[in-house]
């Protein structure tokens, strides 16, 4: 992180001691360049490499002039329109969705016993692989899913499961519940940790004593300096929703579908001429995520205009009841969905013979999880080594830049937040797409280490954004009464600073794990098919019919960053147990 | 690199610590001046409304200045300077308003934190035991120091720093946070412990209480004036205790 030295050396002053360069100084003041290489090298590589053959030039496959027929070949693609379309509204309507929700619920729930539990699920919600709750969501809502078992015959009057589209409808409702759900946990954490900065909790009791109701309190005293703090992971949002690829071949419609997800094929079908206009693609899609941030802000501004007045009129009740119901019922829905959802999946994973309206299988067996046993461990290997490699690299580079900022005392500015934020704002596909074409041409092989590497760039910047708040708040005199004690910075580290904050630290592991297990497209692209995840497994069966054998493997992939959250929690208190000031 | 290649030896202790021509400025606003002498045994009582300079003062003094500030003047130690070495290097005890007992550690362990490597297992035991029933807390070496009392820590605190064998102690507001009765027999042990040991002491308080009874100097500071830095009387000499 390109962090500003605060210092400028007086006239005729001298720098004092405490900067004299030690062998760790050093070290760590490696981690941010190396951090910036690491994340905007491959981004940067990887849109280039997706420039050359989108204008026909890829030798490795014979394009040796510049052209503009891929452009040409992917406009006359039948409903490119509706693939344009349908990325940005899915998008858009997401996040707007998913923030309502979030907003409402913080509005609606603050300091109630309810917050609590709500705090309490996050976690563990979070946890939840894009793919597996996309697989739940399916379960539960088709036509033949558990809740149309749980309704009927009863309500409905339905024997068979009824004639309608889900998932799959050409609208991408199921899309954009399934994004929602996700994304949800999502902006309730980045906004429970922004909440402290703006001194919430101070500006909501001001103004409920100003005769403010608690919903029109939050809506009006906290809710705009709340924002900003939040708004670029609303554009991570926005980037992810609008471009995602798992997601939408699960939920999503597929004639045609998302853009995102035709570039994907279009990049392994096997006529090799195809790959020029899936660069093209590639490019288009960055355009079209450009454009929904770039409508997204122009909505900000529009809101932020119409709401001035609204702000300032003295209205004590403004939306008082109306959101507060709406708050309690979609922060509800959107959890149980995910919750009900989880709890089909393990029903289907035990389920034999399970026919319409019946709501619970009989008998409940393992037969299915021996079925799949075989190929689930090496899968489950596979799926830990490049989880484990990404998130020691990360964790590694995400030391060595709060270290560098602990020991030079500097804090990171604003330029390095928007690299941190880099590879969550340029839509994956494109620059992987470019990727591929780039080892195409050098002839790298594809294989773990292109993944492992892959994964770092989604990986870490999670890890930094989980870490930093305990690293910085960690208070400072700790180490300097280190110091005073002989201790040099080194030292300090190994034996006050990671002891200190070894709970956090385990916390952004496992939060890494569960973001690499949970990576579809890095594992696909990169590891150009041959290895095989959890992730990708669960993503293939899901199109297949098996239902049994996908709800294993979604199981499979949501236990393990699960398992990763326990180990976090547990083992800090496992260690410090004989320490009650270290037992949160 | 080990603490003792750059550190003055043991005949250096019980020296006096020197700040000489000390100024501290933040950009080119004066913050505090300071030209005085701490005889071995002797504590200096920094007093001044807060906003002053005095945190800014100590954390010079130990090497933790914040970069946006700058300093001219020296601070010695004896003959050896200390100015340009770091923190770690110049061995002066630090005791703050909280007693900042490690929490991952017991209370043996924070004792052996700032004790001087190399000494056998068994040795650095025995001084810990030797420690801790110099502040009445025999057997407490295995106790997590979150089931200690205020006085408790604040005691196991001090003796943390007796134990690193330093050249000098700094303390900043050492009693603020102890209530009255503790307060009392805090301040008896700090200046006894730091009396007998023969230790320059630099104490920043707004208790004038503390300052009388360290007994020692005590230095008024005052707000200096922004713009004019030139022709002012010069402040931060001693003042009779």
């Amino acid at each position: 992180m390109a962090a500003t030295d605060t210092s400028s050396a007086g006239h005729g002053s001298h720098r004092h001691a405490g900067h004299q360069r030690t062998v760790w100084t050093r070290l760590v003041g490696w981690a941010p360049l190396l951090t910036v290489i690491l994340l905007v090298g491959p981004v940067a590589a990887g849109l280039a490499g997706a420039a050359g053959p989108a204008f026909g030039w890829l030798p490795a496959l014979g394009g040796n002039r510049l052209s503009l027929a891929p452009w040409q070949e992917l406009l006359g693609t039948p409903g490119l329109d509706s693939m344009v379309r349908l990325s940005v509204v899915t998008g858009l309507a997401s996040t707007a969705l998913a923030l309502t929700i979030v907003v409402l619920c913080l509005a609606t729930f603050a300091e109630t016993r309810s917050f609590r539990w709500i705090q309490r699920l996050l976690s563990p919600l979070l946890a939840v692989p894009h793919a597996a709750a996309a697989i739940g969501i399916a379960f539960l809502l088709a036509p033949s899913g558990l809740l149309m078992r749980l309704l009927s015959p009863a309500l409905t009057g339905f024997e068979v499961p009824p004639d309608y589209l889900f998932p799959g409808d050409h609208s991408g409702l199921a899309l954009i519940i399934g994004l929602v759900v996700k994304e949800v946990p999502f902006l309730l954490l980045v906004s429970l940790a922004a909440l402290p900065q703006c001194q919430a909790d101070k500006r909501r009791h001001m103004a409920l004593a100003l005769g403010y109701a608690p919903v029109t309190a939050f809506l009006k005293a906290v809710l705009p300096s709340l924002y900003p703090l939040i708004r670029l992971p609303v554009y991570a949002v926005i980037a992810f929703s609008s471009s995602n690829v798992e997601v939408a071949m699960i939920l999503g419609p597929s004639t045609p579908p998302p853009l995102a997800v035709s570039v994907v094929h279009w990049l392994a079908d096997p006529d090799l001429s195809q790959r020029f206009m899936a660069s093209a693609g590639a490019l288009l899609q960055l355009g079209v995520t450009l454009a929904a941030l770039l409508s997204w802000w122009l909505l900000e501004r529009l809101v932020a205009w119409l709401s001035r007045s609204l702000l300032e009129n003295g209205q004590r009740r403004t939306a008082a009841t109306f959101g507060r119901l709406l708050g309690s019922c979609l922060s509800w829905l959107s959890i149980g969905l995910l919750v009900a959802s989880l709890g089909g999946l393990l029903l289907w994973s035990m389920a034999t013979w399970w026919p319409f309206p019946s709501a619970w299988p009989e008998p409940l067996t393992f037969a299915n999880w021996r079925r799949a046993l075989d190929s689930l461990g090496p899968a489950t290997l596979d799926t830990l080594l490049v989880a484990l490699g990404s998130s020691l690299i990360a964790i590694l580079l995400v030391i060595g830049c709060l270290e560098s900022e602990t020991v030079n005392r500097t804090r990171m500015g604003k330029g390095a937040t928007l690299v941190l934020y880099l590879p969550l704002l340029i839509p994956p596909v494109a620059f992987l797409q470019g990727l591929v074409q780039l080892q195409a041409q050098l002839s790298i092989t594809p294989g773990i280490v292109t993944v492992i590497l892959g994964h770092c760039l989604f990986v870490l910047p999670y890890m930094f954004l989980s870490l930093a708040e305990s690293y910085r708040r960690l208070d400072p005199r700790w180490s300097q009464l280190a110091a005073s004690l002989g201790q040099s910075p080194g030292a300090t580290f190994v034996r006050v600073r990671l002891p200190m904050l070894l709970a956090p630290i385990a916390v952004a592991l496992a939060i890494g794990l569960a973001i690499s297990i949970g990576q579809y497209l890095p594992t696909l692209l990169l590891g150009a098919g041959r290895l095989t995840t959890l992730t990708t497994e669960a993503v293939t069966l899901a199109s297949g019919g098996d239902r049994r054998l996908t709800a294993v493997y979604a199981l499979a992939q949501l236990m393990l960053p699960a398992l990763g959250f326990a180990l976090a929690l547990l083992l800090p208190r496992l260690i410090y147990r004989q320490r009650r000031a270290l037992q949160h | 690199m080990t603490r003792h290649d750059r550190l003055p030896n043991d005949s250096t202790r019980q020296q006096a610590l020197h700040f000489d021509q000390v100024e501290l400025h933040l950009g080119s606003r004066p913050i505090v001046r300071l030209d005085t002498e701490i005889a071995p045994g002797e504590v200096v009582s920094v007093m001044g409304p807060s906003g002053v300079g005095k945190s800014t003062l100590l954390a010079f003094a130990a090497g933790f200045l914040a970069p946006a500030f700058q300093a001219r003047g020296h601070v010695r130690l004896g003959d050896s300077d200390l100015t340009h070495l770091p923190a770690e290097a110049r061995r002066l005890g630090l005791l703050f308003q909280d007693p900042l007992l490690f929490p991952h550690l017991s209370v043996g362990g924070n004792l052996a934190f700032g004790m001087p490597p190399g000494t056998s297992r068994h040795l650095r035991r025995q001084r810990v035991e030797q420690a801790l029933a110099d502040i009445e807390l025999e057997g407490f070496a295995d106790r997590d120091p979150a089931t200690l009392s205020g006085g408790q820590r604040a005691r196991v605190a001090l003796m943390r720093v007796l134990l690193s064998q330093p050249h000098a102690i700094l303390l900043d507001e050492p009693f603020s946070r102890l209530d009255t009765t503790l307060r009392h027999d805090m301040r008896q042990l700090v200046f006894d412990k730091i009396r007998q040991s023969g230790l320059p002491a630099l104490m920043v308080t707004h208790d004038e209480a503390d300052a009388s009874h360290a007994g020692g100097p005590v230095i008024a500071l005052q707000p200096l004036g922004g713009e004019s830095i030139t022709s002012q009387p010069m402040r931060g000499s001693h003042a009779p205790g």
